[in-house]
């Protein structure tokens, strides 16, 4: 009996406080940055595709939702000639987002993706290549791998050395 | 077998042999880099760090590699010390110093030994901050790209290059920490077995190039056991596809084939799978004049059905490079008797002649692993780097049966590669190539012989004399130089224990074979265990020869008599059987033409129906190589629309004229099971692999790996609802990632992977022994075993001598690896590398004749005198003439004697 009044009187109490709930869509709530949202791809500083199409993402993802076809430009630089992610399987784990040696991939913090047709939920490159960095403005790949690209070449890397003369006999 | 401690524990391991190995093959994980099981140890990499005791009391111990300590009865070694793993991990950093920020783009990546060894020895953390070493990349031709920069020095690629396959061309230059491993320029690498350094190297230095274009990780490709077609040697191979497209061919072990390793046509033929000559649908034509148009199959079939309704009285001309089951079931569609092999009727006579010697033989029919072992060959009028070419890498190891007797006898043991080179030098065992040219084994023979493909069989019927030592089959007529080197040759082979004959179908001569064969039967009857193998025509050549069939001269006669008004062609281009003007002859006489082939030829140009079959990564099938061993080949991937294997189209026309119960086939092991019940000389050919019901704990084996990706979104664009795996009435493998976790029997085998072990370097996993046959036996059955009786000389066909003509030259075909082969011709890296059409003369010949060098001759060959390059070779005697076997150029049967004229115009009109 009295902790049925306690209840009774805790739940009057609430009617005070502030409320929680909020008029969603009208209203927006705060999502955290680090919230794990629509995926996009970025690009890097100097605005080159950042995904270097090596797989990891798509082999990372649990359910299996993510494909790609890596091909090259004409100087050696490695992109995906299609990028797809199939949302209506995603379960935005982040998993890719880990795995991706470049920070091209990301999850932000737009969950409003609700679709009628499932088929819309299939997203293409164009549909998830922003024209920036993200969250990661600095990292540029290229700049610190080996492989020569168009205007980065052999030993211009990040701590390269310049190529080896291979005719030089000094010690 | 000797008992060793590996960290405390018992084992028996095998004496003498390497610790690496054996821990490797006790199931260990050691870390390795330079060490290859075909190349042997030479301790240059330091990675392979052990701990060894004195005995038991010892607790400190010394660091040894494994790699160069052999096995010692009571040895005591720990591979979990923390010293040796400190060790190990400090080499491994060192290594990475200079190693590119690459994996993400490296092709390697995923199935790296580099990566593997990394995570083995948990290097987790780059300390280094200093600048890295860098180099630039050469262009290394249209099979191997070079990335330099990730090398660590192993010299794993000029070993297994230059010591192991005999190339030049790739070198280590520069010194210190510039070691540098490629060629002197930039250029095409000229050994027939560059594309292995793609699976010898631990790195991404020397990756695919053709798979660069349509990139895909191990993980993503969906594979299947497959053999070779592109000659008759029958290499196991691991071919990768994915979406539709096949993406690459890997090597496939086994013991008794191919080994490691694969010849580059072999490995880069496969893109004629995707190329645009596919028949990708059925084509029909209502009448002839009209142009092929694509149709359905109902369409086809119902035209077909219209054909038998009339009366048609049909005709099956059989195909080499089919499956036998695709053989089998034309031959079951228009009956035995009715069925032809298609084959040029001089081929015919070969494989005749070949099946019957090697049945006859009382020698045994080498397989490739045997032919290694060889400590002394003689080959026949064959050039097999061209025809044959893992069989000349394996003859080039032959030689070295020398280094092995002298390191037995020095106690160096056979796997310390170094000591064991520096102490044989120069020795070598005997190897004799007679051929009518040049061939690039020459470079490692012990004696050459240069003449006319008679006079080489006479050459060899005077070893096989010699060595029956009789006066009666002393060969008439022959120089005391010929008679020396026979007695020389004879010699050899008497006093060595495993001797090695090898011919082969590439001079087409069948006074050759018999020579071999005579060889080997003189050896035998001497008591001798001699061996033999011939280089047969292409990659079922053997299984066509076992299934027997007509002539295809006799369906010519059949359709101009009126036996026979439809013809129905299986996987074969006609004009390269017989001249031009036979097959249109024969064309113009059958009233219709039924084609089943997955490559469009001039042959389906003519047809009236088309069917489109598989290729051998589209359908299953059984193949029969030169070793008489039938392997079973697995379908990688489902091919779109109607495309199937050659047999279902054959099942299928049977249904439509309401024969579907002779070819009741539900599934492979059915027309298998036909095919071995109907052929007794293929009775065995149901244990090339076991049938589609075979399981493993009630599972299936998985074409995919467990990590493949992209299942929900790879087609999600056509349709966001996955469509259902396909279903694979055939085989015990499944179009899935889902299947037997464990080890699949050795046929089944789909992809090497162990856990821990992401690249090639897994097949350790797999042998029983490393080195060895895979656990449960190397993969195929053999059809062909010696008789036991004496015979198999043939002396009462001793060829004349040559004689040349006058204004006449014999003209012989010359083969090339790249180009010679049909299918493989298409694939454009092997196009880029076949050589211009041309005409080759004897210096003197073309001296004769008014011809230099790039100059044009006429050469007046059915169906058209046609003008060629000329190309002078010291090489070819006169009188003789050699043009190259190419697809695209139609002569008719070689050898033959034409005319050669200095050609007027200066245009080439063989293309
Ligand atoms: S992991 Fe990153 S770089 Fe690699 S394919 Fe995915 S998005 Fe591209
Ligand atoms: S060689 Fe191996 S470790 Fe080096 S970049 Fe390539 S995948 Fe990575
Ligand atoms: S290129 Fe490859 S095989 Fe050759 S030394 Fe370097 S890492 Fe070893
Ligand atoms: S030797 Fe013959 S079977 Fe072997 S890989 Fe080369 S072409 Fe294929
Ligand atoms: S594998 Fe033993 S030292 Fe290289």
């Amino acid at each position: 009996m009295w902790s049925s009044i306690r209840t009774a009187w805790t739940i009057f109490l609430h009617m005070f406080r502030r409320r929680v709930t909020i008029q969603y869509p009208e209203e927006k709530p705060y999502i955290p940055p680090r919230w794990r949202g629509r995926i996009i791809l970025s690009r890097d500083p100097d605005g080159g595709e950042r995904c270097v199409a090596c797989y990891l993402c798509a082999v990372a993802c649990p359910v299996d939702c993510i494909s790609l076809q890596a091909t090259e430009d004409e100087h050696g630089r490695r992109y995906p000639e299609f990028f797809r992610i199939n949302f209506s399987r995603c379960i935005f784990c982040g998993y890719c987002e880990e795995a991706c040696p470049t920070y091209a991939i990301q999850l932000t913090n737009d969950f409003e993706m609700g679709e009628y047709d499932r088929q819309n939920l299939v997203y293409e490159k164009e549909d998830l290549l922003i024209d920036g960095p993200g969250k990661y403005p600095e990292y540029n790949f290229y700049r610190v791998a080996g492989l020569a690209i168009g205007g980065k070449d052999k030993g211009e890397a990040e701590n390269e050395a310049p190529p080896v003369d291979l005719k030089r006999l000094l010690p | 077998m000797a008992t060793i401690f590996i960290d405390q524990e018992r084992h028996t391991a095998r004496d003498g042999e390497n610790l690496l190995q054996e821990c490797l093959a006790l199931g260990y994980d050691l870390p390795y880099f330079c060490w290859h099981p075909a190349l042997g140890s030479v301790g240059a990499c330091r990675q392979c760090a052990i701990k060894q005791f004195k005995d038991e009391h010892d607790t400190r111990g010394k660091i040894v590699m494994a790699c160069m300590t052999a096995v010692r009865e009571g040895a005591r070694i720990s591979i979990h010390d923390a010293e040796a793993s400190a060790f190990r991990a400090s080499v491994i950093e060192w290594l990475m110093i200079n190693h590119p920020h690459d994996c993400p783009v490296c092709d390697e990546g995923g199935e790296c030994h580099l990566q593997d060894m990394t995570v083995m020895t948990r290097h987790v953390y780059r300390r280094y901050r200093g600048r890295k070493r860098t180099f630039r990349n050469q262009d290394l031709g249209p099979f191997v790209n070079h990335e330099m920069n990730r090398c660590i020095q192993c010299y794993r690629c000029v070993r297994f290059y230059r010591d192991y396959a005999g190339g030049r061309d790739l070198d280590a230059h520069a010194l210190r920490n510039h070691v540098y491993f490629g060629r002197h320029a930039d250029g095409v690498l000229e050994s027939e077995f560059s594309g292995n350094l793609v699976e010898v190297c631990p790195t991404g230095v020397f990756t695919d190039k053709t798979l660069k274009r349509h990139y895909t990780r191990k993980w993503d490709l969906q594979s299947a056991p497959s053999i070779c077609v592109h000659c008759a040697l029958g290499c196991n191979t691991v071919p990768g596809a994915r979406q539709g497209t096949l993406r690459r061919i890997h090597n496939r072990y086994n013991g008794a084939v191919n080994g490691y390793f694969l010849c580059d046509r072999g490995r880069y033929g496969y893109e004629f799978v995707n190329a645009p000559t596919r028949i990708r649908t059925p084509l029909m034509r209502r009448q002839r004049g009209e142009a092929l148009r694509a149709a359905t199959r109902q369409e086809v079939l119902a035209q077909w059905r219209a054909l038998v309704d009339r009366g048609a009285k049909p005709i099956g001309i059989g195909s080499p490079r089919a499956s036998l089951e695709a053989n089998f079931a034309l031959r079951t569609l228009v009956g035995a008797q009715r069925f032809h092999l298609g084959v040029s009727d001089a081929e015919h006579t070969l494989l005749e002649s070949a099946l019957a010697l090697l049945r006859e033989s009382p020698a045994r029919v080498a397989s490739l692993r045997e032919a290694e072992g060889a400590d002394a060959v003689l080959v026949l009028g064959e050039d097999v780097t061209n025809t044959a070419p893992m069989l000349a890498l394996a003859l080039r190891q032959s030689v070295r049966q020398t280094h092995m007797k002298i390191a037995t006898k020095l106690h160096i043991p056979h796997w310390d590669d170094a000591a064991v080179r520096e102490a044989a030098g120069s020795a070598k065992a005997p190897l004799f190539v007679a051929a009518p040219i040049a061939t690039k084994l020459d470079e490692v023979a012990t004696r050459v012989f240069h003449d006319a493909p008679d006079e080489v069989a006479r050459l060899g019927f005077a070893v096989a004399g010699a060595i029956e030592g009789r006066k009666a089959h002393r060969v008439p007529d022959t120089s005391d130089a010929t008679q020396a080197l026979a007695d020389e040759i004879a010699q050899a082979l008497v006093a060595a224990e495993r001797p090695l004959i090898v011919s082969g179908c590439g001079s087409q001569s069948v006074e050759l074979l018999r020579a071999a064969a005579s060889v080997a039967a003189a050896l035998c009857a001497k008591g001798h265990s001699a061996q033999i193998t011939f280089a047969l025509p292409e990659c079922n050549s053997g299984g066509l020869a076992l299934i027997e069939g007509k002539r295809l001269g006799a369906a010519i006669e059949a359709l101009r008599n009126g036996d026979a008004d439809t013809l129905i062609v299986l996987e074969n281009d006609l004009y390269r059987r017989a001249g031009q003007a036979a097959i249109d002859a024969l064309f113009e006489s059958a009233h219709q033409v039924v084609v089943i082939d997955h490559t469009a030829s001039a042959t389906s140009a003519r047809a009236d129906i088309v069917l489109p079959a598989g290729t051998f990564a589209e359908s299953d099938g059984t193949l029969v190589n030169n070793e008489g061993r039938a392997q079973r080949y697995f379908q990688v991937f489902v091919p779109n629309g109607d495309v199937q294997g050659s047999w279902r189209w054959a099942r299928d026309l049977l249904a439509a004229a309401d024969r579907g119960r002779e070819g009741d086939w539900a599934n492979l092991d059915a027309i298998i099971g036909a095919c071995a019940a109907a052929i007794p000389a293929l009775a065995q050919i149901v244990n090339a692999a076991p049938g589609a019901g075979f399981r493993l704990a009630g599972q299936k084996i998985a074409r995919e790996p467990p990590r493949y990706s992209g299942r929900t979104a790879l087609y999600a664009n056509v349709n966001v609802h996955e469509v259902q795996v396909p279903a694979d009435p055939d085989s015990p493998l499944a179009y899935s990632m889902e299947g037997y976790p464990g080890e699949p029997p050795p046929p089944l085998i789909p992809w090497f992977w162990a856990p821990g072990w992401n690249s090639v370097q897994s097949v350790n996993k797999f042998q029983a022994e490393i080195g060895g046959a895979l656990r449960g036996g190397d993969p195929g059955v053999r059809l062909i075993e010696p008789a036991g009786a004496d015979g198999g000389a043939h002396f009462d066909t001793v060829p004349q001598r040559f004689a040349p003509r006058v204004g006449a030259w014999l003209l012989i075909p010359l083969h090339h690896i790249f180009g010679s082969e049909e299918l493989s011709a298409l694939a454009p890296g092997v196009r880029e590398l076949a050589p211009q059409p041309y005409v080759a003369l004897n210096p003197d010949d073309a001296d004769m004749l008014g011809l230099a060098a790039g100059e044009l001759a006429c050469v007046d060959l059915d169906p058209a005198p046609c003008r060629l390059l000329v190309t002078r070779r010291a090489d070819l005697r006169r009188g003789m003439a050699g043009v190259p076997v190419l697809p695209w150029l139609h002569f008719a049967a070689l050898p033959a004697f034409a005319k050669i004229t200095k050609a007027e115009a200066s245009r080439v009109e063989a293309e």
